[in-house]
C-alpha cells in the first residue's frame, strides 16, 4: 500500500488514499420522506470528490418508508444507495442511527463520511467517530483534496481530504486533516456547499439492510414523546435578493422597512446576528457563520458593520450595497456600493425610486 | 432521592470579544489576550445540575474538567454558585488533545469517580465550536445521550424527561439513567455566586497551586479536607498511552491562516436624491432589481 519514495533528502514514505480505497458515504438527513437539502449539497459536494479520487459516492438512508429517497438522489450522481428501512428508524433518535452507521461503516470503510452540521449531524457524528475512533472536523466551510506531510514521521500522505473550518471564533481559518484514521469525517452547515444535479438519469443501485443485524433493541432507549417542526417560511438561500439589517436598525419597527424594500424588490429579509440577538428578528433569518451561507445576486446591507462572522456568509454575493452611517463600517470594504448615511433616510428613497423607475 | 452528576466544564479563551491583538502577525492566536472564562453553556449545564440538586437533597454535584493547572479557577467558580466540588484532570500527557483525545479521557475519569447518575455539559465550548465532546464521552461510555436540552422537565431515579431545542423545532424525549445530556445557550442562566459560599471554598485548591503557592496551606487543608480539589494525571487514571493526548488525536492541523477578505474598489454614494435614483436606475438597467 505504502511505497517509498525519494522526494526529499531524507527518506519520506509516501501513502495515497486513493491507494487505500473506500468510497465517499454521505449520511441523508430525511424529515416527512423528504431528503434535507443540506444533505443534496453533501452529495454534490461528494459527487466532485468521487470523481477526484476516482471511486464512488454512496448514500444512506436511515427511518421509515424510503421508497421515494432513490428518485429523490440519484440524479445527484449516487452510485449506491443503501436503505435502512424500519418503523422503529423513524423520528430520528441517536442510538439506532449511529449503530446503522457504525456497523456498515466497519464493513464498507468509507475513505470519507459526511454529514449536515445540523441538529441531527451534530447529534450523530462524535457518536460514530468516537466508536470508530475516526477523527471529525465539524462545520466544514471548505472540502478540498491534498497533500499532507508530517515531517516529525517523516511521512506524505497523498490525497487526504482538506477540511477547512472557522476556528476561535471565525477569526481564523484552520485545515484540518485525519491522516491515518477512517472514515476522514466532516460536517458541513446547510447552504455552505452548492447543490447542483449531476444527471437527471444517473442510475446507481438500491441496497436494503437488513435492519435487525445493524441495531439492537437496547439501542431504542431513547422516546420521543412530541415534537414540532417549524417548516421555515423564509428561504433565505433561493432568493436572488436579500435586504439584510444590522443592529443600526435600532429597532424591530425601523426593521420592518426592511420588508417593505424587499418587497418591491422581491427579496427576503435577512439579519445580523446582532439584530437577531437584540430582539429585531427571528433566529431563521440570521446570515453569517452562525446562521446560513447566502450567495445572492444582490445584498443590501443596512446598518451592518461586517464584522468577519457575518462576512463569512454574504461575501460571495455578487453585488453588494452597504448602506452605513460610518465610513469606515468594515462591511464597505468589501461593498461594490457604499452609501454613506442614515438607514431610515436612505432605504425609503430606495422604496420610492425603484417605484419611480420600474414599469 | 439523590443522584450523582457530573458536570463537564471547560475554561476557554473568550472568543466572542476578539480585539485587534488577539492575532498574532503570524496569523496564530495570542492565547495570552484572550481573557480565560468558564465556557457560557457549561454554566447552562451547571444550572441544570444544581436545580436538581435543590429539589432532592443529598444530590451530589461534582465538576470534572481537563486542562492546564489554571483551569481550577472554574471548578472553585462552581464552588461559589453551589456544587459540591470537582475534579481537575492535568498534564502533559493530554496537550494536544482533539474532541476525541479528550473525550477518551473524561470517560475514563468518570469511570475512576465512580457511581454517576447523570453527566451534564455545555452543547460547545466557544474555543472550538464543535459540540462534539458530550456525545463522544457518552459513547465511550456506552451510555444514551440527549443533545440540546432546554429544560429537564422530569427526573426520578430511573428516568429523566427532556426538552430539546433543535434548529427546526423542539422535541420532548424521554431516556433512562445514567445518560448524558448536552445543555443549550437558551437554558436558564446559571444562578450568581453565593457570599457565604464563595467564603467557605475561597481557599479550595489543587496540589499544583498550593505548590506555587508561598503560603503554607497544610494545616488548614488537615481541618478541612473539603477544600482539596483532586488533581488527577494520567497516571490516575486508567488509559492506553496511545489514546491521549497529541497521540490520541486522529484529526491533525495542517494550516492556521487569519481571516483576510479582499477588498473591492467600492462606488461611494451619497443619500442625496440624485445618487440614489441613478444607482435605482442603473440597477434596473444592468437587470439586477426588476
Ligand atoms: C462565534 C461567533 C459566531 C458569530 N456568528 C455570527 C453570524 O453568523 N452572523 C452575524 O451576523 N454575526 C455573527 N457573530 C457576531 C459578529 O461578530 C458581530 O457581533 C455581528 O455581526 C454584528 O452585527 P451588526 O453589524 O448588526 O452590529 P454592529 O457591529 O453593532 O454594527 C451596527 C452598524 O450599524 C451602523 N449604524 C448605526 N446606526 C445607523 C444608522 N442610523 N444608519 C446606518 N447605519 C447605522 C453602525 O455604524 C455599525 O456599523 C458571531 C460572533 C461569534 C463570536
Ligand atoms: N477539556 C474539557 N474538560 C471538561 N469538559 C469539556 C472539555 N472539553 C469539552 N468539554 C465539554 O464538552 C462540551 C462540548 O465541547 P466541544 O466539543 O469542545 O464543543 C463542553 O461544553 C463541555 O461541557
Amino acid at each position: 500500500m505504502s511505497k517509498d519514495t525519494n522526494n526529499n533528502a531524507e527518506n519520506l514514505t509516501s501513502i495515497s488514499s486513493k491507494e487505500l480505497g473506500g468510497n465517499i458515504f454521505v449520511y441523508l438527513e430525511i424529515e416527512e420522506g423528504v431528503v434535507a437539502d443540506v444533505s443534496l449539497e453533501l452529495l454534490t459536494k461528494g459527487r466532485t470528490l468521487a470523481d477526484k479520487q476516482q471511486c464512488k459516492l454512496e448514500a444512506v438512508a436511515i427511518g421509515y418508508q424510503l421508497e421515494k429517497i432513490g428518485e429523490q438522489v440519484f440524479p445527484y450522481g449516487v452510485d449506491t444507495l443503501y436503505l435502512a428501512d424500519d418503523e422503529r428508524l423513524s423520528p430520528y433518535t441517536t442510538l439506532p442511527h449511529t449503530s446503522v452507521l457504525v456497523n456498515l461503516f466497519k464493513e464498507e470503510k468509507p475513505q470519507i463520511a459526511l454529514m449536515g452540521a445540523t441538529s441531527v449531524g451534530r447529534d450523530l457524528g462524535p457518536r460514530v467517530s468516537s466508536a470508530l475512533f475516526s477523527g471529525l472536523t465539524a462545520d466544514c466551510t471548505a472540502l478540498e483534496i491534498g497533500t499532507y506531510e508530517d515531517k516529525k514521521e517523516k511521512k506524505v500522505y497523498e490525497d487526504l481530504l482538506y477540511q477547512i473550518r472557522p476556528a476561535f471564533g471565525g477569526n481564523i481559518v484552520a485545515t484540518i486533516v485525519n491522516p491515518d484514521c477512517r472514515p476522514q469525517m466532516a460536517t458541513v452547515r446547510e447552504g455552505v456547499m452548492k447543490k447542483e444535479i449531476r444527471d437527471k438519469n444517473y442510475k446507481g443501485k438500491t441496497i436494503r439492510l437488513d435492519v435487525s443485524k445493524y441495531v439492537d433493541d437496547a439501542d431504542f432507549v431513547i422516546g420521543v414523546i412530541e415534537r414540532h417542526m417549524e417548516k421555515s417560511k423564509i428561504n433565505l438561500k433561493a432568493s436572488p435578493i436579500i435586504v439584510a439589517g444590522g443592529y443600526g436598525m435600532g429597532s424591530a419597527e425601523n426593521f420592518n422597512m426592511l420588508f417593505d424594500l424587499a418587497r418591491v424588490l422581491g427579496g427576503e429579509v435577512g439579519a445580523s446576528r446582532a439584530a437577531v440577538d437584540a430582539g429585531f428578528s427571528e433566529h431563521a433569518r440570521q446570515i453569517g457563520q452562525t446562521g446560513t451561507t447566502v450567495r445572492p445576486k444582490l445584498y443590501i446591507a443596512c446598518g451592518i458593520s461586517g464584522q468577519i462572522q457575518h462576512i463569512a456568509g454574504m461575501q460571495e454575493s455578487a453585488m453588494i450595497i452597504a448602506i452605513n452611517n460610518d465610513p469606515q463600517a468594515p462591511i464597505n470594504a468589501i461593498a461594490d456600493y457604499v452609501i454613506t448615511g442614515d438607514v431610515a433616510e436612505v432605504v425609503p428613497k430606495m422604496i420610492k425610486f425603484y417605484r419611480r423607475n420600474s414599469k | 432521592m439523590s443522584l450523582n452528576i457530573i458536570v463537564l466544564a471547560k475554561q476557554v479563551p473568550d472568543t466572542r470579544n476578539v480585539g485587534k491583538d488577539a492575532m498574532k502577525a503570524d496569523g496564530t492566536v495570542n492565547r495570552a489576550a484572550l481573557p480565560a472564562i468558564y465556557n457560557p453553556e457549561d454554566l447552562n449545564a451547571l444550572e441544570q445540575a444544581l436545580r436538581i440538586k435543590t429539589k432532592f437533597e443529598g444530590t451530589q454535584v461534582h465538576v470534572l474538567t481537563m486542562g492546564p493547572v489554571r483551569a481550577a479557577e472554574i471548578i472553585r467558580e462552581s464552588m461559589y454558585r453551589g456544587a459540591d466540588g470537582g475534579y481537575l484532570l492535568s498534564g502533559r500527557e493530554f496537550a494536544g488533545s482533539d474532541t476525541l483525545a479528550t473525550s477518551y479521557a473524561l470517560a475514563a475519569a468518570i469511570r475512576k469517580i465512580g457511581k454517576v447518575d447523570l453527566i451534564l455539559c455545555g452543547r460547545q465550548a466557544i474555543d472550538g465550536d464543535t459540540a462534539q465532546v458530550g456525545p463522544q464521552v457518552a459513547e465511550k461510555l456506552g451510555l444514551p445521550q440527549i443533545t440540546y436540552a432546554e429544560e429537564i422537565l422530569h427526573i426520578s431515579e430511573s428516568e429523566v424527561t427532556v426538552k430539546r431545542r433543535l434548529e427546526k423545532g423542539i422535541e420532548t424525549v424521554k431516556g433512562p439513567l445514567p445518560i448524558l445530556i448536552t445543555v443549550n445557550g437558551s437554558a436558564a442562566g446559571c444562578r450568581p455566586r453565593h457570599a457565604k459560599l464563595t467564603l467557605k471554598y475561597k481557599n479550595a485548591k489543587t496540589v499544583s497551586e498550593r505548590q506555587a503557592s508561598s503560603t503554607d496551606y497544610t494545616e488548614l487543608f488537615e481541618t478541612h479536607p473539603y477544600l482539596d480539589i483532586p488533581e488527577w494525571g494520567a497516571s490516575d487514571i486508567e488509559h492506553e498511552p496511545q489514546w491521549l493526548g497529541l497521540a490520541g488525536s486522529p484529526t491533525k492541523v495542517k494550516q492556521i491562516e487569519s481571516v483576510v477578505f479582499t477588498a473591492k474598489e467600492s462606488k461611494r454614494l451619497t443619500p442625496a436624491d440624485n445618487e440614489i435614483e441613478d444607482l435605482i436606475k442603473e440597477l434596473i438597467t444592468n437587470h439586477t432589481i426588476g
